[in-house]
């Protein structure tokens, strides 16, 4: 079963002739342990596929299923707490809120969610320790570097029960070294079973994921296939002069 | 790529046989770029013949050792600080393939570009797959499939900004499209063809 599953799902802003559509009947699955990149240039409709997969936005069309349950079926309070447990989010300007701690940023959506001080603590350490920040717990977000504030994001995306990760330009403001270790620890909390869903126009993140669609005027128009083996990549080799 | 001097920057480490060069060489680029035996032995002849290595006479065959001369450094020094001829744009085919595209009529360019925009990205895949697995612990494989990783994307970027471009002019079209002008404007060749 899949983690996340649109089908046929259309966003339109506005009403009538002056109406724009933002998606339009897209169908996507995304499965436990797979990374699904959705690429596609700016306006094409990604961030508004990834509010509308994360409860954030309601689709105009079609049915969000998250785990099988369809989200038209839960009441609002039941959807938030399905965002709290089991969604991440990361974006580009990694969001963290600039008077609480690494760990408090972590934290806050488990205590949020009922649980205990400790206990929460406990899991929000655990978190930030997998991604190597175990020793700036206690730093502001203006302490730390932009490659440790989206690790610090990255943790509270990935705290607790997460099963789906939506990532929003994820390394868009990293530098080509802290980019691909952001990519690398995605790709790591995917390989523990978490599914992972990366918007993006940049082809070098995009290619980490399994699966790549592209998003064009808000349809998916196309995807890569199934990858070969590696062994399909020998260079020619010249003598030179 | 030029076997001739990976051949002596490995012989400036030290003196080695034939056969351990060519194993040290798929070992580094993290076998992806395979070297047939044979050439290595030509090279290494012509290495000996234009006095860049020697080697001692005793054995001929594959326990042959070669050394880098003092000539040989010199031009591996050399050969480090010259950049490759870079003046000319390539005639790259996929550019030529979509230049022709943007012209007949009857092709939908964007779903051409599509077409070559996702194999780039397959490509990328595979190369960041290994990037993945083994990258990690080889130096010279992580900075090759870097090199690799970046010229697709480069290739990509390109695709998406003509996209974009013939997005625009679809929009806004204007009466004096360059493609349209009648014949070149003299003094716009780039580069130095020879």
């Amino acid at each position: 079963m899949s983690v996340l599953e649109l089908r046929g799902v259309s966003r339109v802003f506005g009403h009538g002739a002056n109406g724009v559509v933002a998606l339009d009947g897209v169908h996507l699955s995304v499965e436990a342990g797979t990374m699904v990149a959705v690429m596609g240039p700016s306006g094409s409709g990604k961030s508004t596929l990834l509010s509308i997969a994360g409860t954030l936005e309601k689709p105009s069309g079609g049915e969000v299923l998250i785990d099988g349950t369809r989200l038209s079926a839960m009441s609002g309070r039941e959807q938030a707490r399905l965002r709290r447990r089991s969604i991440g989010h990361v974006f580009q300007d990694y969001n963290l809120l600039a008077g609480f701690t690494a760990l408090e940023n972590v934290t806050l959506s488990l205590e949020l969610d009922g649980m205990s001080v400790r206990r929460a603590r406990a899991a929000g350490t655990a978190a930030l320790d997998r991604l190597g920040l175990g020793h700036r717990a206690s730093s502001f977000p203006s302490q730390l570097s932009g490659g440790e504030r989206q690790r610090v994001a990255l943790a509270r995306a990935l705290v607790g029960d997460c099963r789906l990760l939506l990532a929003d330009e994820p390394t868009g403001a990293l530098d080509s070294g802290h980019g691909e270790a952001v990519m690398r620890l995605i790709n790591a909390a995917c390989k523990r079973g978490v599914a992972v869903v990366v918007a993006t126009h940049d082809a070098q993140l995009a290619s980490w994921a399994e699966r790549v669609v592209f998003l064009r005027d808000g349809r998916l128009v196309d995807q890569t296939a199934p990858p070969p083996g590696p062994e399909s990549l020998l260079l020619p080799v010249t003598s030179g002069r | 790529m030029s076997v001739r001097h990976a051949l002596l920057a490995q012989l400036a480490e030290g003196p080695k046989y034939g056969l351990q060069l060519r194993e040290e060489f798929e070992a580094r680029t993290g076998e992806i770029w395979p070297l047939n035996v044979g050439q290595v032995y030509t090279t290494l002849q012509r290495l000996e013949r234009d006095g860049f290595v020697e080697s001692d006479d005793v054995d001929s065959g594959p326990q042959k050792s070669y050394r880098i001369t003092g000539r040989g450094e010199a031009e591996l020094a050399e050969w480090l600080r010259t950049p490759p001829d870079m003046t000319s744009p390539p005639r790259d085919e996929l550019v030529i393939k979509v230049l022709a595209a943007v012209r007949l009529p009857n092709v939908d360019v964007q779903e051409v570009i599509q077409v070559h925009r996702r194999r780039l990205v397959e490509l990328m895949q595979q190369w960041t797959r290994l990037k993945e697995d083994e990258a990690q612990y080889d130096l010279g494989l992580a900075l090759l499939l870097d090199a690799e990783l970046y010229r697709l994307d480069s290739v990509i970027l390109w695709l998406d900004a003509t996209d974009a471009r013939l997005r625009r002019e679809a929009a806004t079209p204007t009466p004096a499209r360059s493609h349209d002008r009648p014949s070149p404007r003299p003094g716009r060749r780039m580069g130095a063809r020879r």
